[in-house]
């Protein structure tokens, strides 16, 4: 069940973007995430789609896996454009039943909210599937370290977050097994209305909790005897720019020219 | 003459000083040797895990002193010095291992160190060549299996070029595979490179092919010898609830009943004991 879950996951793979240096990636998703907010009309958001499809494709990775990812994702999107259509009244109307009025404006935002919130998923999905959490992990500390000088820890924030990404997968074997036991007692936990539901989860969760303390006091032991202080670590990891970056930073930089441009010759419809 | 690696003197630890009854180990001396292969056996609670821990200052005795390549425990500026000579690993294999990628947790040690990248390389590439895990170099830990998660816990240890080893139950929580990678692993280390193996289990096929055994009862020491040595008294082991290994309790069985059959530690010897005894 919670296996299932494919955001923040890594998926290895051997690609233009597998292959990209973490700060890179994670610096040029956070431009996309920005350009995404500059698109003002239907070109550029049409641009938007096509570049988000292509670095999509260019990762290598499969089609189905993104649409699973953005599955769960319709609810939002259909409340998204209930909202809109409910509650904007402005532009021609384009259905009228009875008292009640669609206007046009209400479907351009809804396509424009829908379509940002899905380059947004797919974008910083990317940055996950095709980085692995260590990678990440480095970048992020590296991006991080002139916070050094504000004496922030980030060393020990990082590896804080390597630990919690090491112990995700442990955690959720253990659950898996905490459910098992449970059930082979005979607890239920898919019926009953929500609060006995959960009720029913507090035998899973205290076990979890009691042991999830127990290994945090045999995994801080482990890390005292290999010498962890804190202080005064190198790193076993490298990070490289290369020739890739350049050219994905040279893409996306065409592209928010791109944007922009369309923005100018072309009405904005926002 | 050989060199002492660990020593105990007079060792007490007690884990609450208030309640001075639940005192986990008492009063314990003795001294190991470099190259050598140690077990320490005892029954549940006998204090097996706390010695293991005294080693390399985890914990510091209540009173007495452990000394560890000539340095005291003690002393806090010891104590890098002490755990990089003398490595552990523990009983749960899922507890010990920091990163999510296999080589980076072998560097853990080395990293912190603050080696440079080029020595903590070379290191990582040895340490996971002694124990055969190279090919696993860029897998998670968490899909390995437990003997493969137990010989990176030992590369992440000999990545610090520990010269001791210390394991507490390493083997515990293992299938009969997975014992017999990381026995090994622990065999060849000692052999090719004369690592000093202190092995706490409560395997008694373990402990027939170590040099060295050592009882502890109720936080005491109260035998010290070799294997063949330790399993003659079997009664008193029986007494303080540990068993011999089955193939010297067979043997004994095989005797009773009139077969003329020495006392012998491991299956190969009983087989060929039994051999021998019929032509
Ligand atoms: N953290 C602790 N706090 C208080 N008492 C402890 C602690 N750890 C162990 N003890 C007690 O110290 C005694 C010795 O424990 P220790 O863990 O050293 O035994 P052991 O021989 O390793 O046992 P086992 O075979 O179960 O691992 C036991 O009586 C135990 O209850
Ligand atoms: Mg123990």
């Amino acid at each position: 069940m919670i296996r299932d879950i494919s955001i923040g996951r890594y998926f290895p793979a051997k690609s233009f973007v597998h292959a990209m240096d973490a700060r890179a990636k994670l610096l040029l998703t956070l431009a996309m995430i920005v350009v995404t907010f500059l698109c003002k009309n239907l070109y550029s958001l049409a641009a938007l789609c096509a570049f988000t499809i292509l670095v999509y494709l260019s990762s290598r990775l499969k089609p189905l896996l993104i649409l699973k990812s953005l599955k769960p994702l319709l609810p939002l999107l259909i409340l998204t454009v209930i909202m809109q259509v409910i509650f904007t009244k402005t532009g021609t109307p384009v259905l009228t039943v009875g008292k009640f009025s669609v206007y046009d404006d209400a479907l351009i935002m809804s396509l424009f909210v829908c379509v940002r919130i899905l380059v947004l998923i797919v974008v910083s999905s990317l940055l996950t599937y095709t980085t692995s959490p260590t990678r990440l992990t480095d970048a992020i500390e590296r991006l991080l370290s002139p916070l050094k000088h504000l004496k922030i820890d980030v060393g020990t924030f990082a590896m804080m977050m390597t630990i919690a990404l090491r112990f995700i997968p442990t955690l959720i074997d253990e659950i898996d097994r905490l459910t098992s036991a449970q059930k082979a007692r005979g607890a239920d936990f898919e019926s009953g209305n929500l609060i006995q539901r959960v009720k029913s989860l507090f035998p899973i969760f205290i076990p979890l909790f009691v042991s999830a303390i127990q290994r945090a006091s045999e995994l801080a032991d482990a890390m005292i005897c290999r010498c962890y202080t804190g202080e005064g670590r190198t790193s076993y990891r490298v990070m490289k720019f290369g020739w890739r970056d350049a050219v994905a930073l040279l893409a996306v930089a065409v592209f928010t020219g791109g944007v922009i441009t369309l923005n100018v010759l072309f009405a904005p419809l926002l | 003459m050989k060199n002492e690696v660990l020593r105990f003197d007079n060792v007490t630890f007690c884990y609450d000083t208030e309640r001075p009854e639940h005192t986990a180990v008492r009063d314990l001396s003795f001294s190991l040797y470099e190259g050598e292969f140690t077990c320490i056996l005892g029954h549940n609670g006998s204090g097996k895990s706390t010695v293991a821990k005294l080693c390399n200052a985890l914990l510091l005795p209540t009173s007495g002193t452990v000394t560890a390549y000539g340095l005291d425990t003690a002393v806090e500026a010891n104590e890098n010095e002490i755990r990089r000579n003398v490595g552990m690993v523990f009983q749960n294999p899922d507890n010990q291992l920091v990163a999510t990628i296999v080589e980076d947790d072998v560097a853990f040690g080395p990293e912190n160190l603050g080696l440079p990248r080029e020595e903590i390389a070379a290191r990582v590439d040895e340490a996971l060549r002694l124990v055969g895990m190279t090919e696993f170099r860029k897998h998670e830990p968490h899909r390995l299996s437990g003997g493969q998660k137990q010989r990176v816990a030992i590369a992440g240890a000999l990545a610090m070029q520990t010269r001791c080893l210390v394991l507490d139950e390493p083997t515990a929580m293992l299938d009969p595979q997975g014992r017999q990678e990381v026995m090994e692993a622990l065999f060849k280390l000692k052999r090719e490179l004369g690592i000093t193996v202190v092995l706490v289990t409560h395997f008694m096929s373990e402990a027939v092919a170590a040099d060295r055994v050592l009882v502890m009862n109720d936080g005491k020491l109260c035998m010290d010898g070799t294997p063949r040595e330790v399993f003659a008294h079997s009664e008193e082991l029986s007494a303080i609830g540990l068993a011999v290994p089955k193939p010297l309790e067979i043997a004994r069985t095989l005797r009773q009943n009139g077969i003329p059959i020495d006392d012998v530690l491991t299956a190969d010897e009983l087989a060929q004991a039994f051999y021998n005894a019929f032509t």
